[in-house]
């Protein structure tokens, strides 16, 4: 428990003085839209000095300014794909909460599709071997004995 | 004395499971009865020994002996005594003898109720659960020994994390810690199943109601941690896709999945490899759980204090009893002989397609969580996986899932047809289609959210007319009284399971159209946000047990009259220099009202307003699913012997 | 029962073995994972940075009032004849303080250290430098964190290695130590003389 709270008091330290703001209203942009838009793009981008929180979520003096600097841009005009990527090239794919879509993330994001289609599959190769076997066919006697047993009372 | 007594219990815990694992398993291979027989007193035995020692733990807490070295990092005097006590649990090495603690109830439970299964059962059940519980305790034994000592002892204690010292945290580890070890019960009925080499509808009514019993903890754990979560971080946020968050999702759908799988077992015979493949991954995934918390591979808030050695430790247990579970597995599931024959569109087939769902789930969500860690390992990239990637991926796969919940239910064994099936839930889909197009009716084009409307009403509506259907209450009504009191509970259970998760879908949707408002306010002055006023009415000083605090006082008010005065605070604890907010939260049927206290400056403070419609329905949904797991295990069918193992036994006499 | 459509065993048994082989594969890589923790190959905790490989970013900071040292912009970065470091450190920033004397160290030794002063209100960061030495040649006030920014910098202290041509080579985030210096750095600059 010391050292998660000497880890947790090293990573604050170095993320600045914690000022723990809740958020300041003057920062919000004047415009609804554009602040929910400015909020959805920060949904998008990881604070790196947190341990998996978004800009929006945290109090972190860089998330802080992170977020600054995502309403400047919008307000500027970019689009939101601009905005990430002006983040994504200062600090490279581990600011993305949404991996790239690249070769090495193929596996990842292709998984659901794997998953269903490879238990799919799976379903299917095990019901096939399970061997359908016809019943032989029924003998004269047997037949004649069927047929007496369907046809009249039991004797 | 007493740290030393409770060490010495545990040592002769170990040794007792020893005698448990080799008595029940030799004893078992070859048809000895006494040997058998030894296991449950052994069992008995550990889980006094056990218990000993947690009782003794939990004794050094409460009268704070700061000789143990526990106490000391992890306790203090000044504590209120409730958390002194779950204080017990709040740190790795108590945390470890609480896991072996509810092993060694599981072990005695199965020793105690477990009369009525076969001997050779019960022992091979018992010597796995001993062998499980060899393993760890030799790890605390070794590595994480809660009972070392510290001399001279230190005046008082150091720990006094503000963050542990609330209930929903305390209570949130037993919890969850008997649904993982919970499903070592269905691990080792799996692994018994598999030495015997038979899988048959007597052994899924002896699996069924463990794995109830394991999901329906884990489900209150899981919620519990979740609305900590909500009101102890201050931003209304519930889930955010951590990793140890995820690690406790894993065995929930493996375990959804294995007490669904296994009524299959029980009624057709059928679904035996699935189903015992399920059992040894619902545990192997609590197992992984642990090994990602406690080993430092992981970058998250929540891990415990790392420590490489330890990790090694758990991972070769890890792989001993996974990578033993699986061996077994590949060895002798073929031997496992397949009955039960059924058309695709069945009750098994939904049950197969719900299978196939929530283990794709379970699959996404694991290699969601390990991509970064092993990225990072084989590519040298660092990459994030967060809710974006989450949320995105498991849609198309909790779609179908939910579509096939209310449907699944309606079809009969062996052999359905579709048009009835769909006539019998023609209410519930047009409830959820006027579900959606209320939603975007009143709240515009929130696609989300609406889609949530209609799944819940779809759910809940899907399990009303599941049951409506069980007791014709629509074609014979007057009798449908008489045929609800008769309805077995596990069909009630089922039903109300279904519609606990309808309304956590409810409350997820209400949450999709949450609101929030970030105001400077000085006193005397208002916000408004969704029909209520907020107004500060100042901000003051206040003193606690262990903090300082600056408290605002906000009045709520709605078209004029008063609803509440709300409270949020910011918490400074000098001793450990940590600076905590206490949102003020104010729960309605309808909504909750959260306000967060931020900085004071030019004479006024800001304070962050949300409007959370429907949340409290996310937790309130979490323990109605529970309590249809709950419901479900009160169902004597369960309890009872299956016919089938009597009659062999009757033969056998004969 | 006849034996007539035999399943093909083999494909069965395969996929029976499927859960053992991934099991076994995850675990390896964990255990890799474990050795790589105690040998600083695998941290979960760091980031690289996004500009290794790129210039420098475009930037231009004015001189810490009192400190006797030119301000900062891209072009010093280039045209030193040697690679040169960048500094980013704050007064309020106790690993810098660690760190600190390392600075001095290669100061001394020659080689151009830059400080980039992050977040930091200029009598603090003097006072700072008074007490515990100025290895800079030159020194930039970035007070508004922006120029960091661009830099992908995440928290103090953080240094960079720049080579002749400007272009970004390492950089290390965190307290610069003597292992640091001696394992990483100096190499480092030998390579880029």
């Amino acid at each position: 428990m010391m050292r998660l709270l000497q880890a947790l008091s090293l990573a604050l330290l170095l993320a600045g003085p914690a000022l723990a703001a809740v958020g300041d209203p003057s920062e919000q942009l004047p415009d609804p839209a554009q602040e929910e838009r400015a909020r959805a793009i920060g949904r998008e981008l990881r604070c790196m000095v947190c341990q998996n929180q978004s800009i929006e979520d945290s109090e972190a003096d860089l998330a802080r300014d992170l977020r600054r600097i995502v309403r400047e841009q919008v307000a500027a005009g970019r689009t939101d794909e601009q905005v990430i990527n002006y983040l994504h090239d200062r600090y490279g794919d581990f600011v993305l909460l949404r991996p790239p879509f690249t070769l090495a993330t193929a596996l990842l994001w292709g998984m659901p599709v794997i998953a269903l289609l490879g238990g799919g599959l799976l379903i299917l190769a095990m019901r096939r071997r399970a061997p359908a076997t016809a019943p032989a066919e029924l003998t004269e006697a047997e037949r004649a004995r069927l047929s007496r047993i369907e046809d009249g009372p039991a004797t | 004395m007493i740290p030393e007594l409770g060490h010495f219990a545990l040592a002769l815990a170990l040794a007792l499971s020893l005698a448990q694992a080799a008595f029940g398993l030799w004893g078992a291979q070859r048809a000895q009865p006494r040997l058998m027989a030894a296991t449950a007193p052994l069992a008995a035995g550990t889980l006094i020994a056990v218990g000993a020692a947690f009782a003794s733990l939990m004794w050094s807490y409460a009268v704070n002996d700061t000789t143990v070295s526990a106490v000391v990092q992890n306790s203090h005097s000044a504590k209120p005594m409730l958390y002194k006590l779950t204080g017990t649990w709040g740190n790795h090495e108590g945390s470890m003898v609480l896991w072996v603690f509810i092993l060694a109830l599981c072990g005695g439970a199965v020793a105690g109720f477990g009369r009525r299964l076969p001997s050779t059962l019960q022992a091979r059940v018992l010597a796995v659960l001993a062998l499980v519980a060899v393993g760890f305790l030799a790890f605390i034994l070794g590595t994480s020994d809660p009972f070392e000592r510290v001399w001279p002892p230190p005046m008082d204690g150091q720990g006094l994390n503000p963050v542990l010292q609330d209930p929903g945290l305390a209570f949130h580890p037993p919890l969850l810690y008997l649904g993982y070890v919970g499903f070592s019960v269905t691990f080792a009925f799996a692994i018994a199943a598999l030495i015997e080499g038979r899988v048959d509808a007597a052994w899924g009514r002896w699996v069924r109601p463990w794995a109830l019993a394991a999901w329906s903890f884990l489900t209150l754990g899981i919620a519990l941690g979740s609305w900590w979560a909500y009101y102890e971080l201050g931003w209304g946020g519930y889930w955010f896709w951590d990793p140890v968050e995820n690690a406790s999702l894993l065995p929930w759908l493996a375990g959804c999945a294995l007490l669904h799988s296994a009524i299959v077992v029980e009624k057709r015979e059928a679904l035996k490899t699935w189903t015992v493949f399920l059992a040894l991954l619902a545990f192997g995934l609590s197992l992984l759980g642990t090994f990602l918390v406690r080993s430092g591979v992981l970058n998250s808030v929540h891990a415990f204090a790392n420590d490489p050695a330890r990790g090694v430790f758990i991972l070769a247990l890890l792989m001993l009893y996974v990578g033993g579970g699986f061996a077994l597995f590949a060895w002798r599931a073929a031997a496992m002989a397949p009955t039960g024959v059924f058309a695709p569109l069945s009750r098994e087939g939904a049950l197969v397609l719900n299978n196939l769902l929530l283990c794709s789930i379970a699959a996404v969500v694991l290699v969601g969580t390990l991509y970064p860690m092993f990225a990072d390992l084989i590519l040298k990239q660092k990459i994030s996986v967060g809710p974006p990637f989450f949320n995105s991926a498991l849609l198309p796969l909790a779609a179908p899932l939910i579509g096939a919940m209310s449907f699944g239910p309606m079809l009969p064994w062996k052999r359905a047809r579709l048009w009835p099936a769909l006539q019998r839930l023609w209410w519930a889909a047009l409830g959820g289609f006027a579900a959606l197009l209320l939603c975007l009716a009143l709240e515009g084009e929130r696609i989300g959210p609406a889609l949530g409307f209609a799944a819940a009403a779809w759910l809940i509506l899907g399990a009303a007319a599941d049951i409506a259907d069980r007791i014709a209450l629509f074609s014979r009504p007057r009798a449908a009284l008489a045929r609800a009191r008769g309805l077995p509970r596990a069909a009630w259970g089922g039903a109300i399971a279904h519609a606990g998760l309808g309304v956590t879908m409810l409350g997820l949707a209400g949450m999709g159209l949450a609101t929030d408002r970030l105001a400077l306010l000085k006193p005397g002055q208002s916000a408004s946000l969704a029909g209520y006023d907020y107004r500060l009415d100042g901000v003051g000083d206040v003193a606690g047990p262990n903090f300082s605090a600056r408290r605002a006082t906000v009045t709520v008010s709605r078209d004029g009259q008063t609803v509440t005065v709300m409270t949020p605070e910011r918490r400074s604890f000098p001793l450990s220099r940590m600076t905590t907010t206490e949102a003020a939260i104010h729960t309605t049927w309808l909504r909750d009202l959260y306000v967060v206290l931020g900085d004071e400056r030019d004479g006024g403070a800001v304070l962050r307003i949300h409007n959370n419609p429907l949340a409290p329905w996310i937790w309130f949904g979490a323990g109605i699913m529970a309590i249809g797991g709950g419901i479900s295990l009160s169902d004597r069918r369960i309890r009872v012997s299956a016919p089938a193992a009597k009659l062999a036994r009757g033969e056998a006499a004969a | 029962m006849s034996e007539a459509t035999v399943p093909n065993p083999w494909r069965r048994r395969a996929l029976l073995l499927a859960p053992l082989v991934v099991a076994g594969g995850a675990g390896l890589g964990f255990y890799a994972m474990l050795r790589g923790l105690r040998t600083g190959d695998y941290d979960p905790r760091g980031v690289p940075s996004a500009l290794i490989g790129k210039e420098a970013p475009d930037f231009s900071l004015p001189p810490l009032e009192g400190a006797d040292r030119p301000g900062l912009s891209a072009a010093d970065l280039r045209g030193q004849g040697r690679p040169v470091l960048v500094n980013f450190f704050a007064s309020w920033c106790v690993p810098c303080v660690i760190e600190h004397p390392q600075m001095m160290r290669l100061s001394r030794a020659g080689v151009p250290v830059f400080g980039i002063a992050y977040k930091d209100k200029p009598q603090d960061s003097l006072g700072f430098l008074h007490k515990h030495g100025m290895p800079y040649a030159r020194l930039g006030v970035d007070l508004p964190g922006r120029v960091a920014i661009d830099w992908g910098v995440y928290g103090v202290p953080e240094t960079y290695l720049i080579d002749k041509s400007g272009v970004i080579r390492w950089r290390w985030a965190g307290p610069v130590t003597e292992d640091t210096l001696t394992q990483d750095l100096e190499p480092l600059l030998r390579r880029y003389a």
